[in-house]
């Protein structure tokens, strides 16, 4: 928030990141006594449409910093991953007000260490619901995810006491569109030279995605978009034009991890998109709503989420399309790949993935690390030398 | 025209002085607690001379209106002049170690290097030299005479010295040891080495660990390959840093 020249809407997101531990709480507890449900999520699969048609509330919980660290790993082996950690420590230190606000909080089956590592968070979270997802793009894979969309949305129903309609998942369906629809359009708007926007802004916007009320989030997202268009249009940017472009690719980066954009960003270069769930792979395509059936309108959810391209799934080869589909349209210059230490899924796929870009003359890096700052240094130069690479 | 290069190793303080397309001067000393102090009286010493800094410590507060490059590029700079032959260089520092894949004109195309863990370092072969109780000097020699009758299997610092405790308790012979050390981080670096693409120039080694005839010695068996050591090994990032001072145009960056 230090940084120079960022748009004026940016006031809104750091408002809202600001007040995420009073206003934005506040809000949910209001709407928790009119009656409405909140939902705490961990993934982008969970479907907020079905949130939404029995007029809940979705949230995504904090799971960026370490937190009560020594008390996670008294249930969990010290190699286990930053996110999950996280996930434990802010329970165990009851320091996330959503956890605590969520009338249910639901776990899914990605990767190995989430899907037993519920099992542990069970015994600490008694409203945790577990949803199972498939591993393979296959049609019995699309079934299955249809099934746990099924039977999450009847959990929803008796939860809300409300029964999803065509009319209320039509609007849910509009509301989380637009929504998806509004962070595209920031995400095409950095493809300007210079960047109009820097990278940790655009991430925090998209990490705001996941708090915020959807409604206002659209519209104060569309209006820093066209604040954006202005500041292209005047070819005003965050930094000098021709500056190193860069698009940071792999595990997500949840609230307040910006450790990695922040050493970016600190040197000679721009993040001009996130290859991430809180990004563009949680963030892109949209739910066709023409169906004017309840289970057509499911089959069309199921549609588009199966689209994601986590690294959870094999084959997963949509990713390296993505990649280089978004370097293309962002201009990038180069793509650092980031992991999670003790993240298999993605830590194994940078290594294809790097040596696929390297082979389309696009300069790759891995970024192996975790949420402390011991190594600060170390990714420093590393970065540093890969924008020297990219110089000549 | 002279232009000076420092290199702020984790371990040791490299200076060169370039007059001329020569080295007029090097110094390599222990980079000790103060490293800021050293710099200061190098700087001091040179007053005038426009120079340019690398490695770890190249953003030192103190030295803030240095322009920096990081000891990549530097390293490959510095030995690319030397070396027009070279395609990867494989550099084994204090805490680093760094494989760099250059193309024909000395540009770097592409880099390894490890992650924070210290194992497979210069750092690590220091340390379990004084475990069995080896000068450095001594140690890489004694490897070379031991046998190949144990491995080392532990990635980490502190984990391999209790491995290594636990070897000397079982009476194995010291230089076995010693070899089985030097194993573990040649296998370090050989999978570090064998993820980059030689563009079919020579392998250079370079760095504190260049040093080390044993580092040099199976690392040349175990990949089947020809290593070319370079005179002096531990200078050539700090050389490149002057090289880039001379030319005026390396790409300063601050924080």
């Amino acid at each position: 928030m230090s940084q120079k020249n960022r748009p004026r809407g940016m006031e809104y997101f750091d408002f809202v990141m600001s007040e995420v531990h009073g206003l934005r709480i506040q809000e949910l507890l209001d709407a928790k006594k009119e009656g409405r449900k909140v939902i705490g999520t961990y993934c982008t699969f969970v479907p907020e449409e079905l949130v939404l048609a029995v007029n809940g509330i979705m949230v995504g919980l904090c799971a960026g910093a370490d937190f009560a660290t020594d008390e996670a790993e008294k249930l969990l082996p010290r190699n286990t991953c930053s996110l999950i950690k996280s996930t434990f420590g802010f329970k165990l230190g009851k320091v996330c007000p959503y956890l605590e606000a969520s009338d249910m909080v639901v776990g899914e089956n990605t990767c190995d260490g989430k899907k037993k590592s519920y099992e542990v968070l069970s015994t600490l979270i008694s409203n945790l619901y577990v949803m199972d997802l498939p591993q393979m793009k296959s049609d019995n894979g699309k079934k299955l995810l249809k099934s746990e969309y099924i039977r999450f949305k009847g959990k929803l129903e008796s939860l809300a006491g409300k029964t999803i309609t065509v009319e209320s998942l039509k609007k849910a369906i509009a509301m989380a569109n637009a929504k998806r629809k509004a962070v595209q359009r920031l995400a095409a708007l950095r493809s300007a030279d210079p960047a109009p926007i820097s990278g940790l802004d655009g991430l925090l916007i998209n990490q705001v995605f996941f708090y915020d009320n959807p409604e206002r989030f659209t519209a104060s997202v569309n209006k820093i978009c066209d604040e954006l268009e202005a500041r292209t249009a005047a070819k005003q940017g965050i930094k000098k034009p021709g500056t190193t472009r860069l698009l940071v690719s792999g595990c997500p980066m949840a609230v307040p991890n910006w450790k990695v954009p922040y050493i970016i960003e600190n040197l000679d270069a721009v993040i001009v998109g996130e290859e991430s769930c809180i990004g563009e792979r949680g963030s892109r395509g949209a739910v066709d709503a023409s169906s004017n059936t309840v289970d057509g309108l499911i089959d069309a959810i199921v549609e588009r989420y199966m689209q994601i391209d986590c690294a959870i799934f094999t084959p997963n080869t949509e990713r390296l399309d993505h990649i280089k589909e978004i370097a293309a349209r962002s201009k990038a210059d180069g793509i650092v790949l980031y992991g999670l230490n003790f993240c298999s899924p993605y830590l194994i796929e940078a290594l294809g993935i790097e040596k696929e870009l390297e082979k389309a003359g696009i300069p790759a890096i891995r970024i192996e690390t975790d949420y402390s700052q011991e190594d600060t240094a170390q990714i420093k130069t590393r970065i540093e030398a890969f924008i020297e690479r990219i110089k000549g | 025209m002279q232009s000076l290069g420092i290199d702020i190793g984790s371990r040791t303080i490299k200076t060169v002085l370039w007059d001329d397309n020569r080295i007029e001067k090097w110094e390599v000393v222990d980079a000790t607690s103060q490293p800021s102090q050293i710099v200061q009286s190098v700087l001091e010493r040179n007053s005038g001379v426009p120079a340019v800094a690398t490695g770890y410590g190249r953003n030192l507060p103190e030295i803030r209106e240095i322009p920096s490059v990081t000891e990549i590029k530097a390293c490959a700079r510095g030995v690319w002049w030397f070396r027009k032959d070279v395609g990867i260089i494989i550099d084994v520092g204090g805490q680093d170690i760094k494989i760099i894949s250059l193309d024909r004109k000395g540009k770097v195309i592409k880099f390894e290097m490890n992650d924070r863990c210290a194992a497979g370092t210069g750092r690590f072969l220091e340390i379990m030299a004084a475990r069995l109780d080896y000068s450095l000097d001594e140690f890489g020699n004694a490897a070379l005479q031991g046998a190949d009758a144990i491995t080392i299997n532990s990635l980490c610092t502190v984990f391999a010295e209790s491995e290594v405790i636990g070897l000397l308790n079982r009476n194995i012979r010291r230089q076995d040891i010693a070899r089985a050390v030097h194993q573990s981080v040649i296998r370090k670096i050989t999978g570090m080495f064998k993820r980059m693409e030689n563009n079919g120039g020579n392998v250079v080694i370079a760095g504190g660990g260049a040093l080390n005839p044993a580092i040099i010695g199976l690392l040349c068996k175990n990949l089947s390959i020809e290593i070319r050591r370079l005179e002096n090994p531990q200078i050539y990032a700090a050389l490149g840093a002057a090289m880039l001072a001379a030319e005026q145009r390396c790409d300063a960056v601050f924080l």
